[in-house]
């Protein structure tokens, strides 16, 4: 009799077990879910910046021909953030390309009839509003990836990340040097 | 947060629950007072019958007559271009699955509220105040604030109660009339039967307190938990914007703004971002009051150290003596620092906002050579119309019918009236009449040779 009681028991504590592996793994799966749709957002945003570009350069060609240095920085930029792999490659290309990009503004402040086009003005609004959805959605991305990473290092976790391998991921990050340099103008 | 998520679910269905509750009661009473001794059951179901409709009315067009009841405009992408990149920035730092429809409400009073019953159906409206008053920043705080409400499903809930606290109020007030002038006939029929007449006259009671309570307490419900939402929306909006100065700053300008907004109720007040029935949303702190106090608020986000909810959850202790948030919710949210300020400024002029109020309800811009540009409403059937300073007879812009051509060809009987001609002045936004009425815009990228009136189907070529 006492025996059927203790398997009985024990049943009970290997379910619960269970029942607990399969919450704590759907929770990574959302999680990670979650995570994977915040980077497709990043993708969104900076592949619409990567279209406008072209668009822009030819505005402002139409209107301030002697600046060939500063657009072709920013094709050659565009160029090489479309053709970005890797995470770190993608961070460190979108960082020089917003680098290119603020130059360009800086040398249009000179041309008056370049700043009242609709067209350049539409443009620039809308590169401007790319950036910021750029950085919000990278902010996102971010918070989720803080708090995945910490969801599979934590103790009773850490078992079961490792056991259905769920990976560490990597922050999109800033290099605040580039980003707060200020553009120098030549005339 | 996903505790405020779930507890909104939980006060919702508790909502709903109570509602029917509340309802069956007050109509069991009023039927037992109105009809007599057995009614009660009658106005049973008819207060449930009350309650059935009340769901189906939430379930299909709640956000349209709250928005209605505004006199909210819906706008287009090309209308305002900016604040739809501001609302799109705050979807994605705050991962809201749809993008919410944006509504214009033609009002110097700056303020906005959020409403929807699920994510698909949400709506931001802001007014025309608002848009022109405060800097991009600012704006971004507000839109942060409104966008937190939607996430963590505030609007829901408060939809909700406003349509279910506007239908008891008026069902307490027909209860009440009725209770009134009819319990003085049945109580002299009454007193003949000795001994239901202890229950009647409780009944009675009960009716006359559902009549006159039941909206007070209501009311009560309604305030105390939206008091506690303010402040985790601002904590939330904070996280999203990493610039609480700017939701601060913003609520300091919409707190000097001197007018009331005409269109709001005590019923719809809970959910706008200061309360519109005061000045300035200057409202005396008690427990009636929908909002904390601006200045509270303004306390709080100014005192943060940094931009995450236990910066928020800090400065909230300090200020106010209590805790605010979760731990569940306050343990995954890492120490974040605050950005620095963009420099842009308001994202419309008030001439801008209101040329998009103007366009949005049809309006013709006209203008004189005099200097003077005008707009002429929908539905002006003369074909000229005087400038008003100069005294100009200025031609409206008109859809026409093509002149005639020499070669008339054999008149062919056609049930089709022949399509009408309008010829484009610019290459820029240009709005022309119909020949039935009706304004027609076409935008700069509008290309094709010929459009069709919405109004009467008539088809019209553009040259």
């Amino acid at each position: 009799m006492p025996i059927v009681v203790l398997l009985f028991v024990l049943v009970i504590i290997v379910g619960g077990i269970m029942l607990w592996i399969a919450g704590a793994y759907n929770r990574l799966v959302r999680l990670r879910n979650q995570l994977d749709n915040a980077w497709a957002q990043i993708d969104v945003q900076l592949k619409r910046r990567h279209d406008l570009i072209p668009n822009l350069v030819e505005t402002v060609k139409g209107y301030a021909k002697h600046e060939r240095g500063t657009l072709e920085a920013v094709i050659q930029a565009r160029n090489l953030a479309v053709s970005a792999k890797t995470v770190a490659e993608r961070a460190q290309a979108e960082n020089v390309l917003t680098g290119a990009l603020k130059s360009l503004f800086a040398v249009a402040e000179a041309y008056p009839d370049l700043k009242a086009n609709q067209n350049f003005m539409a443009l620039q609004e809308e590169l401007t509003s790319t950036e910021n959805k750029v950085a919000f959605s990278r902010q996102f991305y971010n918070d989720n990836a803080m708090t995945y990473n910490t969801q599979i290092e934590v103790f009773p976790m850490n078992f079961i990340a490792s056991m259905f391998s769920f990976g560490r991921r990597d922050f999109f990050e800033v290099k605040a040097e580039a980003e707060r340099e200020a553009p120098k103008v030549s005339f | 947060m996903w505790e405020q998520i779930r507890a909104n679910r939980r006060r919702s269905i508790l909502l709903i629950t109570i509602m029917a509750v509340v309802l069956a009661l007050m109509g069991y009473t009023a039927g037992e007072n109105i009809v007599g001794p057995g009614g009660g059951v009658i106005g049973l179901l008819v207060g449930l019958v009350i309650w059935a409709v009340q769901m189906m009315v939430y379930l299909t067009s709640a956000e349209s007559i709250l928005l209605n009841h505004a006199y909210a405009q819906e706008l287009k992408r090309e209308d305002s271009p900016r604040l739809f990149n501001v609302v799109d920035e705050m979807r994605l730092a705050s991962g809201l699955e749809f993008m919410p429809r944006i509504y214009l409400v033609d009002d110097p009073a700056p303020n906005a509220f959020a409403v929807g019953r699920n994510p698909e159906t949400t709506a931001i409206a802001v007014t025309s105040g608002l848009v022109h008053r405060l800097n991009r920043d600012e704006l971004q705080g507000v839109i942060a604030h409104e966008t937190a409400h939607l996430k963590n499903r505030d609007a829901q809930f408060m939809t909700l109660a406003a349509v279910m606290l506007g239908s008891i109020v008026i069902l307490a007030e027909i209860v009440r009339r009725w209770t009134w002038y009819g319990g003085r006939g049945r109580s002299r029929s009454n007193s003949r039967g000795g001994d239901g007449g202890q229950a009647q006259a409780i009944i009675l009671l009960l009716g006359l307190v559902f009549a006159i309570l039941g909206p007070l307490m209501a009311q009560l419900l309604y305030f105390a938990c939206s008091r506690k939402r303010e402040f985790l929306a601002d904590a939330c909006g904070s996280q999203y914007t990493r610039y609480p100065e700017g939701l601060a700053s913003a609520l300091e300008k919409i707190s000097q703004a001197a007018s009331t907004s005409s269109f709001a109720s005590k019923a719809t007040a809970p959910l706008f971002i200061v309360n519109p029935l005061y000045a300035g949303g200057d409202e005396p702190d008690s427990v009636f009051s929908s909002h904390p106090s601006t200045a509270q608020r303004i306390r709080v986000l100014r005192s943060m150290a940094g931009a995450s909810l236990a910066d928020y959850e800090e400065a909230y202790r300090r200020a106010m003596g209590g805790g605010l948030i979760g731990r569940g919710s306050l343990g995954s949210a890492p120490q974040q620092s605050i950005r620095a300020p963009s420099n842009e400024g308001p994202i419309e002029t008030r001439h801008d906002a209101q040329n998009i109020i103007h366009r949005a309800h049809g309006y013709l811009p006209v203008q004189c050579s005099c200097g003077l540009k005008f707009s002429v409403p929908e539905g002006y059937e003369e074909d000229h119309i005087r400038c008003v300073r100069c005294g100009n007879l200025l031609p409206v812009p008109a859809a026409v019918p093509p002149p005639e051509t020499a070669a008339a060809a054999p008149p062919v009987i056609t049930r089709a009236q022949p399509p009408l001609q309008y010829k484009r002045q610019g290459h820029g936004w240009e709005s022309f009449r119909c020949q039935c009425g009706r304004t027609i815009q076409v935008s700069p990228g509008f290309v094709a040779p010929y459009i069709y009136c919405n109004n009467c189907g008539r088809e019209i070529q553009v040259t």
